[in-house]
C-alpha cells in the first residue's frame, strides 16, 4: 500500500492508499460529524453531513468525507463558512422529519440550524439506512429494506422475515439516530399484519 | 398454470440474479402485476433477498404490486407535451374514467399512468393506450378515443 | 447467409447486395419510426402494398417498386413522411387514401403530386426533394441522414450504404491503441450531457488493470423532450453496434450491454434484431471478420427510472439492483460493472465512432467550434413550427436552429425562452439566442447541452410553472438516497408550489437560492448536482415573473390556475352558445339571445371557453392579478342584436 500525504485543516497527514478522508481525519483526532456512517458497514455517502471542502488539482469543491478516497497533495478543510452553511441546511432539512432526534439537535446547536425553518413532516426516519445496511451486511438477515424512491423513499420490514428474527435481535434499534421510534413502529406494524 | 409461467420466465434467463429486473419485467408483462407469490418464487430460485426485490418493484415505475387494468393508459407529461397542454389532457382523462395517475378502476378496465416522455414530442400532447400512440390529443378528443377500448 | 470472415468477404457481400439492386427500380421509403407510426404510417404502408398488388405492378417488368419501412428522418411534425427514390420526391402528411394516387401518378406516370409536397409558409414555394425543404437544408445530417435510406431490420441495407467498413478497418488495419488515439484526436466529446472527452474516457478504461472489461451503450434517454437516441437506435441500430464493437476492441472488452428504456419498445425490438443479424453475419461473436477479436452484446431494458441515465445508477441497474448512484471515485473506468473496468457512452457518441474511423479524426475536427467538434442531434420541440429531430454542426446559433430550421414560433406568438438539457438544464432567453451551440457556451448562460432536448417556449409559457414542472419531475425521479437531493428538491418544490398558488412570500427567492446551492454542491450524483438549474436559470432571466406571482398574485402567462380567472365581456358576447355547451364544469349560464356569464364559484379555470370562443367575437378574457368584474345583472342580459 502506498503512502499518501495530504493536508487536513492545515495539518500534514500520512494516510494509506484507499483510505477515506474521514478515516485520515480520525487518524489524527479531527472529528467530522456523520450520521449514516458506521465503521462496521460499507461507506454509503447518503446523509452528506460529513461534507468537507477539498482542494484537488486546483479545484475546490465539497466532497463527502466518508466515501472520498485520499489523494496525494489534497488539502481538506473540515470547517469553513461554506461547509458550515451546507451542514446547517442539511440539518434543517432532516429536522423537518425528526425534530426530536437527540444527535440532530446536538448538531443543530453546533451549526446554528433552525429546526423550525421548514414545515414539519414528522416521519422520524432520516433514511440514513443504518438499520437496513446493518441487517444486510452484519446480520445477513435482510429483514428490513428500502422501498420506493425520491421523496417517497422509506424503510419497511419484510413481515415474514421480521416475525421470525427481529424480536430476538433488535440490534439495529440503538443504531438509529432518531431513537428507534420509527423502527419499532414499523416493526410492530409489520408483525401485526 | 401460474407456477409454470413464472418458472418458464426464470428459466429463460438461466436463473441469473443479474437478470432480476429483466425477469420481473417479463412477469409484469405476462400478468400485468407482480404478485407476492411471484416475488417469493423469484427470491427463492434466484437466491436474492426479498428486501432487494421489494426495493426494485417499488423503485422502478414499470412494476405494479396490484393488478393493472386491461387497458393501460399512459399520458405523456414530458416537457414538450407539458407546454402543449398535457396537464389539461390528463385532467380530462381523469374526469372521464374517474381515477388518478397510478390507480386502476374497480372493474380492472383502465389503469392510468403518467410517463416522463415517450419520445413523440412532435406530436404532443400524446397519450399511449396499450402501446398504441395517440398524438396531438386535444382534451375534448379523449372521450372519443377512450370509447374504443372495452 | 454465410458468415463474413474477412474484410474481403465484406466487400464481396456489399457488391453482391448492390448488384441485386436495380437502379431503375423505384423505392417508396416510408418512415415507420414511433412518431410516424403514431400518425398512422403502418396504414400507409399497408395501403401502398395493397395498391401495388391491385395495379399488378409486382409482375410488371417495366415498372418495379419496393416499399421500405425506415427509421425516422426527423420531420415528425409533418408525418407520416415518405420519400420516393431514385427521384427523392418527398411527400408529407401522407394518408392511406393517397396510396392509389401515389402509385398511379408518381410511380407509373412519373408525375409529382403537388398537394403532398412541402409548402414554405413564408414564400408559398413548393419543395419536391427532401434536401430542398428548409427544415433539412439547414442541417448537417451525418448521423441521422441514413435513417430514411435503410430498413433498420435489414443488415443488407446497412452494408449497402457502407456499413461495417469502419469495423473492418479498425479490426484489421489498426491497433486498439491506434483507435483510442484516433478518437482522442477527433476531440469527440460524450453526447450524453456532460461532454467528457470520449477518447480520454476510453484511455482510462483501456489502461485500467484487469482481464475482464465491459462497454455499455447508455440508451436510457429519460430527459423529457428528448428522443435523439430513440431515433438512432430505432432507425439505424447497426451504426450504434458498429461503434460499440470498435470501442470494445479499442478498450479490450469482450462483452457489451445496451441499456435501453422499456418505454421505447420499437428501439428494443430493432436493436435486438440488429444484434441477431450481426451475429449471423459474424460482425459480432467469435473471431469477428477473421481478426481474432471476440465480442458479444446483450440488451438490458430499463424499468422506468430517470436516474438510471446516471452512469453509476445504470451499472447498479445492470447488476439487477435498484438504480441508486454510488460515489465516484472510483470511476466506472476503474471499478464499474461487477467491479470491472467499464466504459459507458451515450448512443449518439457510439454512433459517431464509425464516422471517425471511416473519415478520419480530421473530418470530425473540421466541423464545429474549438472545443466542441462534429454535429449534435437535437430534438426541437415545444412551441416551434417544425418540430422534429435536427442534426446541426456544433457552433450554429440557437437562433439558426429555432428560426431557420425550426421555422420559428407558430401562431404569431412571441418567443420567450428555449430550454436545453432537460431537468438538468436551463431556460435561455431571447437576449442569448445568438450564442453558438456548444458545451461551454451553453454552460456560460446557465444551461447545459445535455443530451439534446431543446424545448421552445412562447409567451403562453409561465416560467414559474416550468421550474415547478421540472422539480416535480425530479422529486419523483430522484432515487432518494442522499439528503440534499431528496430533501432539497422537496423543499424547493413546496416553495414553488406556494408561489404558483399565490401564497409566495418575500424572501422565497432567497430561500430557493439557498436550497439550490446546497443541493447543487452537496448531492451525491449529477442528478442532484444539476437539479437546481431549471430554478436558478428561470430566476436569473425571468425574475419579474417570480415577482409578479409573489407580489401581485399574478401569472403573466395565464398558466397558474389558482391565479387566473375567466370572464365573458358582456359587450362582446354574441350568445352563440359554444362556450356554454363546451364548458366541462357547466359553469356558464345563458341561452339563446342571453349574454353568457361564468359562475366563478363553479369555474375550474380550465380555459376551454377562452379557446372555443370564436375569434371574431373574442369575448372571453383572461384575468390575473386583478379582481374579476361583477357579472352583469340578469335583467341586462338579453342581447340586443344590431339590425343589418
Amino acid at each position: 500500500m502506498n503512502e499518501i500525504i495530504l493536508q487536513i485543516d492545515g495539518r500534514k497527514v500520512q494516510a494509506k492508499e484507499g483510505m477515506t478522508v474521514l478515516q485520515a481525519a480520525q487518524s489524527i483526532g479531527i472529528n467530522i460529524p456523520t450520521l449514516c456512517h458506521h465503521e462496521k458497514l460499507e461507506s454509503y455517502g447518503a446523509c452528506r453531513i460529513c461534507i468537507v471542502e477539498a482542494e484537488t488539482g486546483g479545484r475546490t469543491r465539497l466532497i463527502a468525507a466518508c466515501v472520498y478516497p485520499v489523494e496525494e497533495n489534497m488539502a481538506v478543510r473540515t470547517r469553513s463558512e461554506k461547509v458550515d452553511k451546507t451542514r446547517k441546511v442539511l440539518l434543517e432539512e432532516l429536522l423537518a422529519h425528526a425534530p426530536d432526534s437527540v444527535p440532530l439537535q446536538a448538531l443543530a446547536q453546533e451549526y446554528g440550524a433552525d429546526k423550525d425553518r421548514f414545515e414539519k413532516e414528522p416521519s422520524f426516519c432520516v433514511l440514513c439506512g443504518l438499520c437496513v445496511r446493518y441487517c444486510a451486511e452484519v446480520k445477513k438477515i435482510n429483514a428490513i429494506g428500502f422501498s420506493d424512491r425520491g421523496a417517497k423513499r422509506e424503510i419497511s420490514f419484510i413481515p415474514e422475515i421480521a416475525s421470525g428474527n427481529c424480536w430476538d435481535c433488535k440490534e439495529c434499534f440503538p443504531l438509529c439516530p432518531t431513537s428507534y421510534l420509527q423502527a419499532a413502529y414499523v416493526l410492530i406494524e409489520a408483525l401485526m399484519r | 398454470m401460474f407456477e409454470d409461467k413464472v418458472d418458464e420466465i426464470i428459466d429463460q434467463y438461466q436463473s441469473d440474479p443479474s437478470a432480476l429486473i429483466q425477469i420481473l419485467l417479463a412477469i409484469q408483462r405476462e400478468y400485468r402485476w407482480v404478485s407476492k407469490e411471484a416475488i417469493d418464487k423469484v427470491s427463492k430460485k434466484l437466491d436474492v433477498p426479498l428486501n432487494r426485490i421489494h426495493h426494485i418493484v417499488t423503485f422502478y415505475k414499470a412494476f405494479s404490486l396490484i393488478p393493472k387494468g386491461r387497458h393501460e393508459i399512459h399520458v405523456c407529461t414530458g416537457t414538450a407535451c407539458h407546454v402543449r397542454g398535457a396537464p389539461r389532457l390528463l385532467d380530462s382523462v381523469q374526469d372521464l374514467i374517474g381515477i388518478k395517475p397510478g390507480e386502476t378502476d374497480l372493474d380492472l378496465k383502465f389503469t392510468l399512468e403518467t410517463v416522463g416522455c415517450v419520445g413523440c414530442c412532435a406530436l404532443g400532447p400524446v397519450m399511449v393506450i396499450d402501446g398504441e400512440y395517440h398524438g396531438k390529443m386535444a382534451p375534448a378528443q379523449s372521450e372519443a378515443v377512450l370509447k374504443n377500448y372495452a | 447467409m454465410s458468415r463474413i470472415n474477412s474484410p474481403a468477404d465484406l466487400e464481396n457481400f456489399r457488391k453482391e447486395i448492390l448488384s441485386k439492386k436495380d437502379p431503375e427500380k423505384a423505392c417508396i421509403a416510408v418512415c415507420t419510426g414511433t412518431g410516424c407510426l403514431a400518425l398512422g404510417a403502418a396504414n400507409v404502408v399497408a395501403a401502398l402494398k395493397k395498391e401495388i398488388n391491385k395495379q399488378g405492378l409486382e409482375a410488371k417488368v417495366d415498372i418495379k417498386v419496393d416499399v421500405r419501412e425506415t427509421g425516422c428522418p426527423g420531420f415528425c411534425e409533418r408525418g407520416p413522411v415518405l420519400v420516393i427514390y431514385p427521384e427523392e420526391i418527398c411527400y408529407l402528411q401522407v394518408q392511406p387514401g393517397d396510396a392509389e394516387e401515389i402509385i398511379s401518378e408518381t410511380i407509373r406516370a412519373k408525375k409529382v403530386i403537388d398537394r403532398l409536397l412541402y409548402v414554405d409558409p413564408a414564400t408559398d414555394k413548393k419543395s419536391v426533394r427532401e434536401s430542398d425543404i428548409p427544415f433539412y437544408k439547414n442541417q448537417m445530417r451525418l448521423l441521422i441522414g441514413n435513417n430514411i435510406k435503410l430498413d433498420p431490420k435489414s443488415i443488407e441495407d446497412y452494408v449497402a450504404v457502407g456499413g461495417y467498413s469502419a469495423l473492418a478497418k479498425a479490426l484489421c488495419q489498426s491497433t486498439p491503441e491506434g483507435i483510442v488515439e484516433l478518437v482522442k484526436e477527433s476531440k469527440l466529446r460524450g453526447r450524453g450531457g456532460a461532454g467528457f472527452p470520449a477518447g480520454k474516457k476510453w484511455e482510462f478504461a483501456r489502461n485500467s488493470p484487469g482481464e475482464i472489461k465491459y462497454v455499455v451503450v447508455n440508451a436510457d434517454e429519460g430527459d423529457p423532450g428528448a428522443f435523439m437516441d430513440r431515433a438512432l437506435l430505432e432507425g439505424n441500430p447497426h451504426s450504434v453496434l458498429e461503434g460499440l464493437t470498435i470501442g470494445a476492441y479499442a478498450i479490450g472488452a469482450h462483452e457489451g450491454y445496451i441499456y435501453v428504456r422499456q418505454e421505447y419498445p420499437l428501439a428494443v425490438e430493432n436493436v435486438t434484431i440488429a444484434i441477431r443479424r450481426a451475429e449471423e453475419h459474424g460482425f459480432l461473436g467469435k473471431n469477428i471478420l477473421g481478426s481474432g477479436f471476440d465480442f458479444t452484446v446483450k440488451v438490458h431494458r430499463g424499468a422506468g427510472a430517470f436516474v438510471c441515465g446516471e452512469e453509476t445508477a445504470l451499472l447498479m441497474s445492470l447488476e439487477g439492483k435498484a438504480g441508486e448512484p454510488r460515489a465516484r471515485p472510483p470511476y466506472p473506468a476503474v471499478k464499474g460493472l461487477r467491479d470491472k473496468p467499464t466504459n459507458i457512452n451515450n448512443v449518439e457518441t457510439w454512433a459517431n465512432v464509425p464516422l471517425i474511423v471511416n473519415k478520419g479524426a480530421g473530418f470530425l475536427n473540421s466541423i464545429g467550434t474549438e472545443k466542441s467538434k462534429g454535429t449534435k442531434i437535437f430534438s426541437l420541440v415545444g412551441k416551434v413550427k417544425n418540430t422534429g429531430l435536427v442534426e446541426v454542426p456544433m457552433g450554429i446559433t440557437l437562433r439558426n436552429i429555432i428560426y431557420d430550421v425550426g421555422g420559428g414560433v407558430p401562431g404569431g406568438k412571441k418567443f420567450k425562452a428555449v430550454q436545453t438539457g432537460g431537468p438538468s438544464g436551463g431556460c435561455i432567453p431571447e437576449e442569448h439566442l445568438d450564442i453558438g451551440v456548444d458545451f461551454d457556451e451553453l454552460a456560460k448562460v446557465g444551461a447545459i447541452m445535455g443530451s439534446g432536448g431543446m424545448i421552445v417556449m412562447d409567451e403562453d409559457t409561465c416560467m414559474v410553472d416550468v421550474a415547478k414542472y421540472f422539480l416535480n419531475f425530479l422529486t419523483e425521479e430522484s432515487c432518494g438516497k442522499c439528503t440534499p437531493c431528496r430533501e432539497g428538491i422537496r423543499q424547493m418544490l413546496k416553495i414553488l408550489t406556494n408561489i404558483s398558488r399565490g401564497q409566495g412570500k418575500e424572501g422565497d427567492i432567497k430561500l430557493l437560492e439557498n436550497l439550490a446551492e446546497t443541493t447543487r454542491d452537496a448531492s451525491l450524483c449529477a442528478l442532484g448536482g444539476s437539479a437546481p438549474n431549471p430554478v436558478l436559470s428561470t430566476i436569473r432571466y425571468f425574475r419579474d415573473e417570480y415577482d409578479a406571482h409573489i407580489r401581485d398574485k399574478k401569472c403573466p402567462a395565464y398558466v397558474c390556475k389558482e391565479l387566473i380567472a375567466f370572464y365573458i365581456d358582456p359587450a362582446k358576447c354574441k350568445a352563440c352558445m359554444i362556450c356554454l355547451r363546451k364548458c366541462p364544469a357547466e359553469a356558464i349560464t345563458g341561452g339563446k339571445n342571453q349574454i353568457h356569464v361564468i359562475d366563478q364559484d363553479k369555474c375550474t379555470n380550465c380555459g376551454t371557453c377562452f379557446e372555443v370562443c370564436p375569434s371574431r367575437f373574442s369575448a372571453v378574457r383572461r384575468i390575473s392579478g386583478e379582481p374579476v368584474p361583477n357579472a352583469i345583472p340578469e335583467e341586462a342580459r338579453t342581447l340586443v342584436r344590431e339590425s343589418k
